[in-house]
């Protein structure tokens, strides 16, 4: 809804900046070199159009997800089946709608939790100095050498019953896969957030705060941080689109949800048998999550450009 | 190496002691990072600020100078030594003691571009000051303040919602002063704060440095490199060699009659503006020894035109010759 409303004010923010007497505000100025980046602002649109889609659908598109027609088995789209249908006739419109709530929920959730850890180790990291530094540098290279997919794949098999049981099948699978991708997707931040740390600690601004008794937690929140988050949002944009697709390998390698449930990843697991008579049940499911993962990537170029005030736009 | 610290009896306290101020900065090397050396920045340095004065502190690159300063605001912790600041010893303050140091003692920066948070427009870098130290009682009399600030450095109101891009590095010198002046602080550390600026710009900075001295008493030591400088704003001036002070002289006195051959040398390089005038250039050999290994004695008698044996042997001691005026010169 905001995408639409969004975009007319653009307008305005830019007329609004020719005149000089505006009520100036850091906010408003962000959202108008945001505005500007037009490919990022249409990306905007384009995900909160998915998000929207993925809310509502439900309440529009009324087919359950699990009702079988062998009639209409691996049916090309229509007008009664706008994606058309799978193998046992369900509705693939339907199906999408359900599963992108869950696809889309793991990659922010888990890009949630990549940059969470990723930007207290590094933070850590970069203001202590010393054995604390190294021994979190030694983590962060052995999570980085550690063979990914056999060890998810042994968590998932360890731990999956027992959080069924605490949480339910679903949520259960959903905190799993969120904590497994996530915690082995934050290293790369933590050695980005480290590096800015290390040289911007150095900077002269910094050190002017200090000799302004600032405290240490007001020197990382209001001048470090701040300057070190440009390229760890681009890394975070790339994080969900990495989890959305690692999301896709387990459920295409049938570790991920319970297979009656149709996350992206799954139907393109149960497309791939049919490629070549059902094309259209692989390239639906495919095709949202390209245009998830490329919408997100903008959006973060352009919340990078916007961030940052020296940008001219 | 004793500073005959005792100036005389009408003189008033001074508002900054240092004595034996040393900075020694740690080499590691090796598989373990042990310690194999260390870099003596700092080597026994004494020197005292009285109230509203402004000294200057001169020397080449890497002779200590900057390394002295941040010393002074504990934004580098010496290594040993006293500092004592109306009274108060600066090396025992922690935490909030060190917090309201900090208000007394500011800092400006050499470098005008990297020393203002890009991210941050200009009211909120000034008004930082003043809301680590609590000086703003409410909203309107913080913008009031940074209004007032931006004045009384010479920028103007609606500056302050800018950021510091947009500036030159004269302008954001001047931002960086009224950052450092918006604490009403005694003394500030001007850290070659001109010498990044072009000269016409150097002047103004220069007046409004000393205009703010007369209006608010601020002290002044001014890092700088640049002799001319130094010589018009400084009322005392001292020569770092290495890590060493080798003559404190008041200003006039300095530039008319150095004692320490090390002086006369850095004089004799400053360029006159009149291509008649003709003068004896003292000219040295070699390089500044490296501070890792600097020379015994006299850490000058390498490059020293009227060195003896003495000079290698023995650390001359930063001693009276005139009234006011100390040299560390086994012969002047």
């Amino acid at each position: 809804m905001a995408g639409l409303t969004h975009a007319s004010p653009s307008v305005e923010a830019a007329s609004a900046a020719a005149s000089p007497k505006r009520r100036f505000s850091p906010g408003r100025d962000a959202l108008r070199r945001f505005l500007r980046h037009r490919l990022a602002a249409a990306s905007i649109v384009v995900l909160l159009l998915l998000a929207l889609s993925i809310v509502l659908g439900p309440f529009l598109w009324r087919i359950p997800i699990n009702e079988i027609d062998f009639t209409a088995r691996l049916s090309p789209p229509s007008w009664e089946h706008p994606f058309g249908t799978d193998d046992l006739g369900q509705d693939l419109l339907a199906r999408m709608i359900y599963g992108g709530r869950i696809s889309l929920a793991v990659g922010f959730a888990a890009m949630g939790v990549a940059l969470l850890v990723g930007i207290v180790v590094g933070a850590l990291a970069g203001t202590a100095k010393g054995p604390v530094d190294a021994a979190l540098m030694w983590l962060t290279d052995l999570f980085l050498s550690l063979p990914q997919l056999p060890l998810l794949l042994l968590i998932i098999y360890l731990f999956r019953d027992f959080l069924k049981g605490w949480l339910g099948p679903e949520g259960g699978v959903f905190v799993l896969i969120v904590l497994v991708i996530g915690g082995f997707r934050w290293m790369p931040v933590a050695r980005l957030v480290r590096a800015q740390f290390l040289s911007l600690r150095e900077k002269e601004f910094v050190e002017a705060a200090r000799a302004l008794g600032a405290s240490n937690i007001r020197l990382i929140v209001r001048h470090i941080l701040p300057n070190a988050l440009g390229p760890v949002i681009v890394a975070g944009t790339i994080d969900v689109a990495a989890a959305i697709i690692a999301e896709s390998t387990l459920s295409f390698l049938g570790l991920g949800f319970p297979p009656d449930i149709p996350t992206w990843g799954r139907l393109l697991f149960d497309a791939k048998d049919y490629l070549d008579i059902a094309p259209h049940w692989a390239l639906f499911a495919g095709g949202a999550i390209f245009l998830t993962v490329i919408a997100i990537n903008f959006i973060g170029d352009g919340l990078r450009d916007a961030l940052d005030p020296r940008k001219v736009m | 190496m004793t500073e005959a610290v005792a100036a005389p009896a009408t003189a008033p306290a001074p508002l900054l002691t240092v004595r034996n101020l040393t900075k020694a900065f740690p080499i590691k090397g090796g598989l373990l990072k042990r310690q194999i050396g260390s870099v003596r920045a700092v080597d026994g340095v004494n020197f005292h600020i009285e109230p509203s004065e402004t000294f200057g502190l001169v020397g080449e690159s890497g002779c200590g100078k900057s390394t002295t300063g941040r010393c002074v605001l504990r934004l580098i912790e010496p290594s040993s030594g006293e500092l004592n600041f109306e009274g108060k010893d600066v090396i025992s303050l922690s935490g909030e003691s060190l917090r309201a140091l900090r208000r007394d003692i500011q800092i400006i920066f050499q470098d005008p571009y990297a020393s203002l948070n890009p991210r941050m427009t200009i009211g909120a870098i000034i008004g930082e000051a003043l809301t680590i130290h609590g000086l703003a009682k409410s909203r309107r009399h913080y913008e009031e303040r940074i209004v007032h600030l931006l004045e009384t450095v010479g920028l103007q109101a609606d500056h302050m919602t800018r950021y510091p891009h947009e500036f030159s590095g004269g302008q954001r010198q001047r931002i960086g002063i009224a950052r450092a002046i918006a604490v009403e602080p005694k003394l500030i550390i001007c850290d070659e704060p001109v010498s990044a600026l072009d000269v016409s710009i150097q002047a103004q900075v220069i007046n409004l440095l000393e205009d703010l001295q007369q209006k608010f008493g601020i002290a002044y030591l001014f890092v700088a490199h640049d002799l001319s400088v130094v010589e018009h704003i400084s009322r005392r001036v001292a020569v770092m060699y290495l890590g060493r002070i080798v003559e404190t002289a008041p200003s006039r006195q300095l530039y008319s009659t150095p004692k320490h051959p090390y002086t006369e040398a850095l004089l004799s390089a400053v360029p006159i503006p009149d291509p008649s005038v003709k003068r004896k250039r003292v000219r040295l050999k070699g390089e500044v020894p490296s501070p890792i290994n600097p020379p015994s004695g006299c850490h000058f008698h390498t490059r020293c035109p009227i060195a003896k044996d003495v000079c290698s042997k023995e650390v001359p001691p930063l001693k009276a010759s005139d009234e006011g005026h100390l040299v560390a010169c086994h012969f002047r």
